[in-house]
């Protein structure tokens, strides 16, 4: 039985996790389909309520709540007429009056989704806020790595890249721990969050030693408008040092594979090869996130009002 | 002629190292006598059994918003929540609007205080004109026309120059110098205490050292222009380290910490409620046990509120954006109240840090029960449990941590000048 909402894998349960991977190999069969289409939530609403700007997590909601028949309304407060005066919680109560089976919130500011999920009444699924969490990303990566190795379980996983603004790696971190794997991260010293060690992960300096022997590794993306000269001299520098490429690679497992959540900067923490090519999987996580997201949908937003449709029948 | 009789209390007096079961006499104002066996005539009494009666309380760091953001607090709802905290008296910070920069600015307050406000006020002027950190204020006029101390709060002066002056020029109006010792380079995007929990919160962190550098600067600046430094809301164990060391030197310096820095840790923000977001940040277990010691063993002279009010909708908003600051007149005893029934401060010791060291700080009347002195008085009763609740508070602002808490130990009565200025069953009674 899951909770009310998704805000982080923090505090899910590995039996709920494993249930939400299991709900959504089913909904992948659904994305085989010629009509990619099933009625599980017609007449049900969700609301993308997306603060930051985000066009991959926002499409792939919408995709997966669409393919489940559900409406899905895309509101935007940072590009409509919303300005500062009104409050998180104006916003939250505002929606909760529409009614609402589901809201996706993403904002750049870490607690935002919790704050608003405090005020309705419909479940909150939080689709990324601030360096805290972004958990449908962590579980369609699972999802990602499970069909890859059939187990997750003494798996070695390691992150690599900017893990101080990172929501993906925390969540990710959560993620494999809880279903058996063990989880190394590697960045600049000056991108390593103050005791993250507190999360269970060995924290590594040296990408080679942060590589060897691993069976997974996963790029995360670098913000190079924002953090060039203020936590790494250089992009040059940094690509030379913590990007990933086939003959950095060598130190993994042989059959390792190679992540990354997108959006890209080809050539700087990934080569272009590896964004394209085996083992880099990245165009399959993408794949899996419809699937991953129609699972926690299916799972929310078809739960909200059971007892009012059994009323009914 | 007024009197009023305060029978069968704890008299608690640091000044004369006086713990006793004693009655007090107040009349015309002060205090007449002290004694077991008074019975005055024809006055009003005060049953004091179950309570410490003690020297007003000072609070060195409010702000009451006046003028200038009255939506938040202004001094007639500020100085009621004082007195129904306890206090006698309490020093407003400068960052209103218009800055408190120029002589008539201390002059409206202290004009609006005597109107509105039910216990004393004392501004706090700025150090530098407009609090930019550039040019020093005109600090021996504004000293004349009543501010007891110069501060530019949490605009810290970050320009070392313009600290040292200010300092050394502070020794002309004979003032001490409040800082608020925080490197805003150091801090940078932080809005809580950097370390696990921000990590797991996914917050941006404000590092400790950003208070710990920048309170090495300015003893050093301190020591330098043999200046009297007031350090603000000490939250840090290496900031606690640093005063020690420099007090034993011999830098003429003094300290204040706060009722959520001694009591609360960032754990606190882990709900991501932005009633526990402050400047300096809620910090670490030991910083607050190292600020604790520092309280006992007196290195921290004083505890301040830094009571700072803002209206329900600028803190409804998202961790970051949400302003500095909590409430804290009204809560401070019961708060502070645990470190007594933790055994580290006797009732005596509690006392001299939240009403005669402030005193002394700001070399003001007040933090003593000596005969003849201004009756600015405390009746706390340290047993009473309560729920604080924000809708029935004085403050015109409800943003605590401790909204809603059941709370042990409270102010029973405050006395101003010999006026009963708040009862806790009749609530605030002047003005």
């Amino acid at each position: 039985m899951m909770g009310r909402d998704l805000l982080g894998i923090e505090g899910l349960e590995r039996e709920e996790i494993e249930r939400i991977l299991e709900t959504a190999k089913h909904m992948q069969e659904v994305g085989r389909r010629e009509v990619k289409k099933v009625p599980t939530l017609r007449g049900r609403t969700i609301i993308n309520l997306f603060f930051e700007p985000s066009t991959r997590t926002r499409t792939s909601f919408e995709i997966a709540g669409k393919r489940l028949s559900a409406d899905v309304i895309n509101f935007s407060p940072s590009t409509s007429s919303m300005t500062k005066a009104e409050t998180i919680l104006d916003t939250a109560k505002t929606l909760d009056a529409m009614d609402p089976d589901a809201v996706v919130v993403r904002h750049k500011v870490a607690g935002v989704p919790k704050r608003i999920a405090d005020e309705l009444s419909a479940p909150v699924i939080n689709a990324g806020d601030g360096a805290h969490e972004h958990p449908t990303q962590a579980l369609l990566d699972l999802l990602t790595v499970w069909e890859e190795k059939g187990r997750i379980d003494g798996l070695s996983v390691t992150i690599v890249g900017d893990l101080l603004h990172s929501r993906v790696a925390r969540s990710n971190i959560y993620a494999f721990q809880k279903l058996g794997a063990e989880v190394r991260v590697a960045a600049p010293p000056t991108m390593v969050p103050a005791g993250i060690e507190a999360l269970g992960v060995k924290v590594v300096t040296r990408l080679r030693e942060a590589l060897d022997g691993a069976d997974v590794v996963m790029v995360l993306r670098i913000q190079k408008e924002r953090l060039e000269g203020a936590f790494f001299p250089s992009i040059r520098e940094y690509s030379a040092t913590y990007g990933v490429d086939r003959a950095k690679l060598r130190f993994a497992k042989d059959d390792a594979i190679v992540m990354h959540p997108g959006p890209i900067n080809r050539g700087v923490e990934l080569s272009h090869d590896l964004a394209d090519r085996r083992p880099g999987v990245v165009l399959d996580q993408v794949r899996n996130g419809v699937a991953l997201r129609m699972a926690v949908l299916y799972l929310l937003a078809g739960r909200r009002g059971e007892p009012r449709e059994e009323g009914r029948s | 002629m007024s009197r009023i009789w305060i029978r069968g209390g704890r008299v608690l007096d640091p000044a004369a190292e006086l713990d006793a079961m004693l009655d007090v006499l107040v009349e015309d104002g002060r205090i007449a006598a002290l004694g077991d066996d008074l019975a005055p005539t024809g006055a009003e009494r005060i049953d004091a059994s179950g309570c410490w009666v003690a020297p007003g309380l000072v609070d060195l760091h409010v702000h009451l918003r006046e003028p200038g953001q009255e939506y938040k607090e202004d001094i007639a709802s500020g100085g009621r929540a004082a007195a129904a905290g306890g206090f006698s008296a309490v020093a407003c910070m400068a960052n209103t609007n218009p800055v408190n920069d120029d002589p008539s600015v201390t002059d409206f307050i202290l004009d609006r205080a005597r109107t509105d406000s039910p216990v004393r006020v004392y501004p706090v002027a700025a150090a530098t004109q407009g609090l930019r950190g550039q040019v020093m204020t005109e600090m021996v006029a504004l000293s004349a026309a009543g501010a007891v101390a110069f501060s530019d709060d949490g605009a810290t002066i970050m320009d070392p120059a313009v600290m040292r002056r200010v300092l050394e020029y502070s020794r002309l109006a004979g003032a001490p110098v409040i800082v608020h010792a925080e490197d805003r380079h150091l801090v940078g995007e932080g809005v809580m205490n950097e370390g696990p929990v921000a990590t797991r919160l996914g917050l941006p962190g404000n590092p400790a050292i950003a208070e710990t550098a920048c309170v090495a600067r300015d003893l050093m600046l301190a020591e330098l222009a043999g200046a009297h430094l007031h350090v603000g809301h000490v939250s840090t164990a290496g900031a606690v380290e640093l005063i020690r060391a420099a007090r034993a030197r011999g830098v003429h310096v003094t300290a204040e910490v706060t009722p959520h820095h001694l009591t609360l840790t960032d754990e606190a923000c882990l709900g991501y409620d932005t009633n526990t977001k402050m400047a300096p940040p809620l910090r670490s277990a030991a910083d607050v046990r190292a600020c604790r010691e520092g309280l006992a063993d007196g290195t921290l002279d004083a505890v301040a509120t830094d009571h700072a009010p803002h209206a329900v909708h600028e803190k409804e908003v998202d961790f970051a954006e949400a302003p500095n600051g909590i409430l804290g007149l009204e809560t401070a005893v019961p708060v502070v109240l645990e470190l007594v029934r933790a055994g580290e401060l006797s009732p005596l010791e509690w006392v001299r840090r939240c009403s005669t060291n402030p005193a002394r700080i700001l070399k003001r009347p007040g933090g003593r029960l000596a005969v003849g002195a201004p009756a600015d008085v405390v009746l706390i009763d340290p047993e009473r449990r309560w729920t604080y609740d924000t809708a029935k508070g004085f403050s015109k602002s409800r943003n605590s941590p401790w909204a809603g808490k059941e709370m042990v130990g409270r102010a029973v009565v405050t006395l101003v000048g010999g006026r009963l200025v708040y009862h806790v069953d009749r609530g605030v009674v002047v003005p």
